[in-house]
């Protein structure tokens, strides 16, 4: 098993902190009734691509159960693991992407959206609803609608508060080579 | 915002029980909720749960607005599972009694009602436990709790600065919304759906990259203490376990028993079937 450093531990407390914070309280209402557009996937992304993916794994495991826990709905399991994979996945870019060291424009940017387009599908389409049958025993072709659904609106939402966070995180940081010796 | 989780403080044998044990029995029992698909069983629990209730003395108007959320939850999913596979429960049972023909494809069948039964009775046996657990613990005595159960502590501890740091962040975002709103970015249905995910971003930078300095500083102050140099840590909130721990553990443990007993030996797979 992977040795965490201090800053892993602490990238997952913070991570899981604001995806819950994000999911609780930031609800931005979309034109389908009941569905809420769930921003937190967008700071996922951030979270996956800066510190990888098991830190982005164990974070929406632990973000999403929180959320299900203090909504008081239950916890809903196939959903909860769902948000882990898809950080996950997501994170499987960090490499790629480089985040630290490069700045975030042009390819990384497609990189980085072709990574969680992917992730939401696999994630949504196919994990939460395979998961949604084998539990719950739900129809397939009901938690495969609603699955699609949400694939297409968590995709959307991480293009674009996704992109804008990495984006903004990395015109943030000192460049690599901002310092010049004299 | 001290009280996120709901936290309940009221002197009962249940709020004295350690997390960890009721953790434990939660996830049993949700686990041998989740698996079996009698409708019998399930009833039994929920009258257990109501039971515990009782002795929790927590009250139906403390809660009253999560089971409102979750009732419309449950009956609008059933609404769904019911449009979209109206003959779920014959694929199931493998027989039709029909009741009641309404169009096409849609009809009533003893077979459909008795699977919705399933998914409510679900429901019914599995929040109430939820709430109870969220009602009666601690939240700083989660993590400890967490830890005692075999989660690694470093994991537990990255629980423990979530909770922690969850009331700094919502307030943090709090003031971010209201400057931004004092600058006049519009944040309601007003704007268009694609503003409005722009300007969300727009409260979300300050607060996020805000909060990626917050790890540096965290995770610096940790290693000055050495955090994570030995195998093990003790914890504040840590208790021992006393009998009602026991008890709670050990009933966590017949009730996935039993539903694993069930499915073997009495109704020969998760579904109770009274139609063969």
């Amino acid at each position: 098993m992977k040795k965490f450093s201090v800053k892993d531990i602490v990238a997952i407390g913070i991570g899981a902190a604001l995806f819950f914070v994000l999911g609780r309280f930031v609800a931005i209402p979309s034109p389908v009734p009941n569905t809420n557009i769930s921003i937190q996937y967008g700071l996922l992304s951030l979270v996956a691509v800066v510190y990888g993916p098991v830190v982005a794994l164990i974070s929406g495991l632990i973000g999403h159960a929180l959320v299900d826990f203090s909504f008081g709905w239950g916890i809903w399991w196939s959903w909860v693991i769902t948000s882990g994979i898809v950080g996950c996945i997501m994170g499987l870019s960090q490499k790629k992407v480089d985040i630290i060291n490069e700045p975030f424009a042009g390819k990384r940017i497609v990189t980085f959206n072709i990574y969680q387009i992917i992730a939401n599908l696999i994630g949504w389409a196919v994990v939460a609803p395979v998961l949604d049958i084998v539990i719950y025993a739900e129809p397939a072709n009901k938690v495969f609608i609603q699955g699609l659904f949400a694939a297409a609106s968590n995709a959307v939402t991480t293009a674009v508060v996704g992109t804008l966070l990495c984006v903004a995180y990395s015109a943030a940081k000192p460049k690599k080579d901002s310092l010049s010796k004299k | 915002m001290t009280n996120l989780f709901n936290y309940i403080d009221r002197p009962s044998p249940v709020h004295r029980m350690t997390g960890a044990a009721k953790l434990v029995c939660l996830l049993l029992w949700s686990f041998g909720a989740m698996s079996s698909f009698d409708p019998r069983f399930l009833f039994a629990l929920f009258v257990l749960a109501v039971v515990l209730f009782k002795i929790s003395k927590i009250k139906v108007k403390d809660i009253s607005f999560m089971l409102w959320f979750t009732f419309v939850f449950c009956m609008l999913n059933n609404l769904l599972i019911y449009l979209f596979s109206p003959q779920h429960g014959t694929e199931i049972y493998g027989t039709a009694h029909e009741i009641l023909h309404i169009a096409g494809r849609y009809n009533i069948t003893q077979e459909q009602l008795l699977y919705h039964l399933n998914v409510i009775l679900k429901y019914l046996a599995t929040i109430p436990i939820v709430l109870l657990f969220v009602t009666t613990t601690d939240p700083s005595e989660f993590a400890a709790s967490l830890n005692r159960i075999g989660v690694s502590y470093k994991i537990s501890y990255a629980v423990a600065l979530a909770l922690r740091y969850i009331p700094d962040i919502q307030r943090e975002y709090h003031d971010i919304t209201l400057s931004l709103q004092a600058r006049g970015v519009e944040l309601s249905k007003k704007a268009s759906l694609v503003n409005r995910l722009k300007s969300a971003s727009q409260t979300l930078i300050p607060l996020i990259l805000s909060s990626m300095d917050r790890i540096e500083i965290i995770s610096n102050a940790m290693e000055l203490r050495s955090f994570g140099k030995n195998k093990k840590r003790t914890w504040y909130r840590h208790r021992a376990f006393s009998a009602w721990d026991y008890g709670a553990m050990i009933l966590g443990l017949v009730i996935l028993l039993v539903s694993v007993a069930l499915a073997a030996f009495v109704n020969h797979g998760r579904y109770y079937n009274p139609f063969v």
